[in-house]
């Protein structure tokens, strides 16, 4: 039976109900509209909650009149201009350098063989948090690090670390970085999903007939088509490299610190009064990143406009070749030191002794392992627990928002779901800090429900990001024979699609898992200091505890998200070669 | 006057061979026609010729174009151009933008470039276009657009693989038309690659066929 589509909302936006069985009210027409709210209105009231208090109004500790007191403050804390423009060259470095790497190793390995095998390699990168890697490559470029002691004593003379301080540095180049060795594989990786909806092959061919060489052609003809699909990655690495906190706290400089991290510090101080420049700080914070975006689209006009002028020009050769093969150098220089980076601490976790100069630990063995492994139990039984929850309802709400994408009669997703990129966006500073004042009144805060929710914020974008194409692109002739056959709705989606989908399901899960174990300020400000994870652990110890410590936690932090990304590839992995194997 | 010079050509996959000891000649202003089944090898032949053929062939043999032996070289520096099915037009640059990309860096002064696009958009009888979009075009402007763009990069030879293939009938007698006129007009050796018989009565010259086996010299 043919249902008409009945609209409960007169916009006739999101909550447009296509045919429905027997007309009663449908969860699947809702989902968009109740997914959004999952997290929209938790952040727009945690950002109030942040804004409030930053303009003195804090009724929980007493703040009823509003003031600019707060903002008073934190202008007059003496490394305040410091810490901008610290925020501002670490923010757009990373960003600017991730960008050129990612885009310049594309351009170069564009064509050749091996390009599509490349993406296999990077999801082990992209799976380790950003707070292991950034704790692995102060193992290797630190003082007393891997290269210093790879050089020592036979180069350098040192027989002592050298009094240098590249962990931390005042510059911010260690976190730089830090954020460019994870944010690069990041964007090749969104890059190359990007390829996927363009005519790559016939347009490069078609290009070099004209004498263009393969570089120029994939920057003039490829790059411009598939930066719309990019130029969000690249926004949400902007605004993360702008406001990240873990990463800075292990990498970046103490004093002053970012803004992020600054106010953080203050937020966690026991003097509630620092609460009022933290939520002006915070508040600053989510200014800089809009301001920042807004800049950044401009940059990104006057290139384009520069580039539509170089494309006019006709000129075929230029010094591009060359700098997009150094970028490609440059990249795997990158990825040899981010594997450097896992093994360092791997290393060290096995480590029995590893006195200064010597390049390899005098002892290894599985003592540290066993004294340490009491300690790690409860963390990584949280992380595992907080992360399958998540990872579990995000995938309902996905399934359901996907299911619901045909029966709400337009192109494409409908307009509300675009919010799902607002957690990329927002700062976590600037919402999270209201967000859990709001919990503490609702006595949420530090409970299970609490912890999962805030990475639910993170987990849906991305599993929806990583899961809505392959959804989509099913065909639906599979779905309609099914149901032609008497198969209810639900059938067809347990008996039929999920199978089919089986492999693309699994690795967003695998995608989600992982964000969801990385994730340290969310679980820091929701759980309250009572939920502790792998990463919150590591982050703390990472402040001055033994590296054999340290590695240990690292290794089981970068090591369970990697285990969930075995697991979807090779529990699915049969499935799909068969598959490829009958489509030839 | 150059011509389009192929020697012992031969063309291969694992456990097939779809083309062997093929020697072919197509003199300046002139246009040989190749005709078969889909999946002959034919496309094949013309990727072969353009210098792009997929890795997964085993392909052999010399190309030549008037006095320069091509082959072994890199397609951007054959200066062979080649028309698909598709008019394959670029959909960031405008249609004066698309024009102007494949023009030769020859010419080099600005007002110079922009006269030589509004002169083939002139020759291709759609005047002021230069910064349409490709997408606000009907498909035989398009595949007009398309075939001044190539000629705009001065190659040559000229390959033209189906290229009025997906246009419709009435269509496809016009473009056709525009296409043979202006590419024979500058005295390019032309290699068609069809299936249609109509294509092949227009172009005029010689006719290969490729049949159910390998194509032989």
């Amino acid at each position: 039976m043919k249902a008409v589509g009945l609209k409960t909302d007169p916009q006739g936006a999101a909550l447009r109900v296509g045919p429905v069985s027997a007309g009663r009210f449908s969860f699947l027409g809702a989902a968009p509209a109740l997914t959004v709210a999952t997290f929209a209105l938790p952040i727009a009231a945690g950002l109030a909650g942040t804004v409030g208090p930053a303009f003195g109004y804090l009724p929980a500790i007493g703040g009823h009149a509003l003031s600019l007191d707060p903002w008073r403050e934190l202008f007059a804390w003496p490394g305040f201009v410091s810490s901008v423009k610290l925020t501002l060259s670490t923010g757009f470095a990373a960003t600017l350098l991730s960008a050129f790497l990612a885009f310049g190793f594309c351009a170069w390995a564009s064509g050749r063989a091996w390009a599509p095998r490349v993406t296999a390699w990077l999801a082990p990168i992209l799976a380790t948090p950003h707070s292991a890697f950034a704790i692995g490559l102060a193992f290797v470029i630190a003082p007393s690090g891997w290269i210093v002691r790879a050089l020592s004593p036979w180069l350098t003379g040192f027989d002592v670390p050298p009094d240098i301080g590249t962990v931390g540095h005042p510059s911010g180049a260690a976190l730089v970085l830090g954020m460019v060795v994870k944010e690069v594989p990041y964007l090749v990786l969104m890059t190359a999903a990007a390829l996927a909806q363009v005519r790559l092959r016939d347009h490069v061919a078609l290009a070099r007939s004209f004498g263009y060489r393969p570089v120029e052609a994939w920057l003039r003809v490829i790059f411009p088509q598939v930066w719309p699909q990019v130029r969000l990655p690249v926004l949400a690495v902007l605004a993360y490299s702008l406001s990240v906190v873990d990463v800075a706290l292990i990498l970046g400089p103490g004093n002053p610190p970012t803004l992020a991290v600054l106010a953080v510090r203050w937020f966690s101080d026991p003097d509630i009064r620092l609460w009022y420049p933290a939520a002006a700080a915070a508040t600053l914070q989510l200014l800089l990143v809009v301001a920042a975006i807004g800049a950044w689209m401009l940059l990104e006009r006057a290139i384009a406009a520069a580039g539509r002028r170089v494309v006019a020009r006709g000129r075929r050769a230029s010094a591009l070749s060359m700098i997009s093969a150094g970028a490609a150098g440059c990249t795997m220089l990158l990825g040899a030191v981010a594997i450097a980076a896992i093994a360092g601490m791997a290393l060290w976790s096995f480590a029995t002794q590893w006195r200064f100069p010597a390049a390899w630990p005098s002892g290894v063995g599985l003592e540290g392992w066993s004294r340490r492994i009491g300690d790690l139990a409860t963390p990584a039984l949280n992380t595992i627990v907080v992360g399958a929850l998540a990872t579990v309802v995000a995938l309902s709400f996905v399934i359901a928002c996907l299911e619901a994408e045909p029966r709400l009669r337009r192109a494409g997703p409908p307009p509300a779901l675009s919010l799902l990129y607002l957690p990329l966006l927002v700062p976590q500073v600037a919402f999270l800090f209201g967000a859990q004042v709001l919990l503490v009144r609702t006595g949420l805060d530090g409970s299970l429900a609490a912890v999962v929710w805030a990475h639910l914020v993170y987990v849906l974008p991305y599993l929806f990001l990583s899961l809505a194409d392959p959804w989509r692109a099913l065909d639906p002739r599979y779905a309609r024979t099914a149901a032609s056959l008497g198969v209810s709705r639900m059938r067809v989606l347990f008996a039929v699609k999920l199978p089919i989908l089986a492999r693309p399901v699994a690795i967003a899960c695998a995608i989600a898992f992982a964000v969801s174990v990385g994730l340290y300020l969310p679980t820091v400000f929701a759980g309250n200091g009572r939920m502790p994870t792998l990463t919150t652990e590591a982050v703390t110890l990472s402040a001055g505890a033994d590296r054999r410590v340290i590695g240990t936690w690292a290794v089981v932090q970068a090591f369970i998200p990697l285990i969930a990304f075995l697991a979807a590839v090779v529990l699915t992995g049969r499935r799909d070669l068969r598959a490829r194997r009958s489509a030839r | 006057m150059n011509a389009l010079e192929l020697t012992g050509v031969r063309i291969a996959l694992p456990g097939r061979v779809l083309v062997d000891g093929f020697d072919l000649v197509v003199g300046a202003g002139q246009c040989s026609t190749l005709m078969g089944p889909s999946g002959c090898g034919k496309s094949t032949l013309l990727a072969f010729v353009a210098g792009s053929v997929d890795p997964a062939f085993d392909a052999q043999g010399r190309v030549r174009v008037g006095a320069a032996d091509v082959t072994g070289w890199p397609p951007d520096r054959r200066r062979i151009g080649i028309l698909f099915q598709d008019d394959l037009l670029f959909p960031h640059l405008s249609v004066g933008g698309n024009l102007a990309f494949a023009l030769h860096e020859r010419v080099r002064d600005r007002d110079e470039r922009r006269a030589r696009v509004e002169g083939a958009l002139v020759e291709a009888d759609l005047a002021g276009f230069a910064p349409r979009h490709p997408s606000t075009l009907s498909g035989g402007q398009r595949a007009r657009v398309a075939l001044m763009r190539t000629l705009l990069s001065e190659p040559r030879a000229l390959l033209l693989d189906e290229p009025f293939n997906k246009l419709d009938a009435q269509l496809r007698d016009d473009v056709r038309g525009f296409v043979f006129e202006h590419a024979l007009e500058r005295a390019l050796p032309i290699l068609l690659v069809t299936h249609d018989e109509a294509d092949a009565k227009a172009a005029g010259g010689p006719v290969l066929r490729f049949g159910e086996g390998a194509l032989r010299g």
